[in-house]
């Protein structure tokens, strides 16, 4: 199969690579452009640890070709925050204890940051709806709904201040 | 996992992918939101030599809202969901979309690639029946319509051609009371048994009614003894029980790992209930 020339807006920055159309877009982020901070578990579309914003909405990237996003602008966990400079939701999840093994955590926060885009004020109720795309198979979810009712406090406390 | 390869089509207009699938026959596949094909491709279970993405097509989105509503095939679940003029216009759209997959599913997920796919655990078929509406398809020969209620024929099967596309889905704007009632073992999981009710009522008495069913045969089924067995009732213990009974005499599901026969049954029941309720309290 030949190869296609992608060209995509990852976190930012204008990247550009060659790959197989039928690549997935995970593996295309892990493999071709070493961000490994998106995770794979089931790929069967269900875990959600491969979530990554695409065009303004939380996808699976392990159900998503490379050749549909040719042109997209994607921003990965990486994008979010990092250990210099952590994101307020990741900075929440630390403190609320909202990770034990970590492997859902770059899925969760990337979802929870979409979910907070939409809707910067939730309910839990809300919060758990919206996140019901993510499994984690360690924290029985308590600490990552708080942290993110949290973050999203704090989210508005720092909007409102600005004003 | 991953699939085998593919040459990768993106057309611009509606003409174009329909070239492409009659110049390719079997060899080509149309992708909408990709979360019922790409699974199956990861698998292996199917081989697309040519997939046609039909993302840039513009006349496969849109909706247009008036005494009928037009909903562009394209049109992602998520888009349902959040559609303002929906929400006002046909709420039951937004319900059953919500009881759908899971967020991320719902962005990339469309009512076309739902109810064209022909699965029988798809949620939106059955609404469709339920509702009345009818889809556009485009072919060759031009365009035709089909209405929901012929259009399934058995599990993947449908009256759409491998020639044509699914460009919209029509529908009469929906009045009176409705509801959609899904029992799931989990979220993102298909019904085990679920109902969609529309009805109409007068001076207290229904005057019509619609119930289809999901994820109960090979097809989503649409009884019109259900539907007539509510007519002229207040929605009462017995006429519930008569509209269930008759619901029961339609389908015909199989056992699975969703539980066995008389299980699905009996939880087909339980949902038809609920949603005449909720529908009748809405009325």
């Amino acid at each position: 199969m030949s190869k296609m020339h992608l060209k995509l807006k990852v976190n930012g920055k204008s990247v550009e690579t060659l790959c197989e159309p039928r690549e997935l877009l995970i593996h295309v982020l892990r493999e071709r452009l070493n961000l490994t901070g998106a995770h794979i578990g089931c790929e069967t579309s269900h875990c959600g640890v491969c979530t990554v914003d695409l065009n303004g909405m939380s996808v699976k990237s392990c159900t998503v070709f490379a050749a549909q996003v040719q042109g997209a602008e994607i921003t990965t966990i990486e994008g979010l925050g990092g250990p210099d400079g952590m994101s307020v939701l990741q900075q929440s999840f630390r403190e609320h204890h909202g990770l034990q093994c970590g492997y859902c955590t770059p899925g969760m926060i990337t979802r929870a940051h979409r979910l907070l885009q939409e809707n910067p004020t939730p309910t839990e109720e809300e919060v758990r709806f919206g996140m019901a795309g993510n499994l984690c198979r360690c924290t029985g979810y308590q600490n990552i709904v708080k942290a993110i009712l949290h973050a999203a406090s704090e989210m508005n406390a720092a909007k409102e201040a600005a004003q | 996992m991953i699939p085998n390869g593919f040459e990768y089509h993106r057309p611009r207009t509606i003409p174009d992918a329909l070239a492409i699938l009659t110049s390719h026959g079997d060899e080509a596949r149309v992708i909408a939101g990709g979360h019922s094909l790409i699974p199956v491709m990861k698998q292996r279970l199917t081989e697309i030599h040519h997939l046609v993405d039909l993302q840039d097509i513009g006349d496969l989105k849109g909706i247009s809202i008036g005494t009928t509503i037009r909903i562009g095939a394209m049109t992602t679940q998520h888009t349902l969901i959040t559609h303002q003029g929906l929400a006002d216009a046909a709420p039951l759209l937004a319900e059953a979309a919500l009881q759908i997959a899971d967020p991320q599913v719902r962005y990339m997920g469309t009512i076309g690639g739902n109810v064209a796919n022909g699965d029988p655990g798809n949620d939106m078929p059955g609404l469709m029946m339920c509702l009345d509406a009818s889809f556009v398809l485009a072919g060759p020969g031009g365009m035709r319509t089909v209405p929901a209620r012929e259009f399934y024929q058995g599990a993947y099967v449908t009256e759409r051609a491998e020639d044509e596309i699914l460009v919209a889905i029509e529908m009469p704007r929906p009045t009176g009371g409705y509801a959609y009632e899904k029992q799931k073992r989990k979220i993102g999981d298909y019904a085990t048994a679920a109902a969609a009710v529309q009805m109409h009522a007068a001076s207290g008495r229904v005057v019509a009614a619609s119930v289809a069913m999901t994820n109960l045969s090979d097809v989503p089924v649409w009884s019109a003894a259900a539907g007539a067995a509510l007519v002229g009732t207040d929605c009462g213990p017995a006429a519930v029980k008569a509209a269930v009974a008759a619901m029961l005499a339609d389908i015909n599901p199989t056992a699975d790992n969703r539980g066995p026969v008389e299980f699905k049954r009996h939880v087909a029941g339980v949902m038809l209930g609920r949603a005449i309720a909720r529908a009748w309290a809405r009325v």
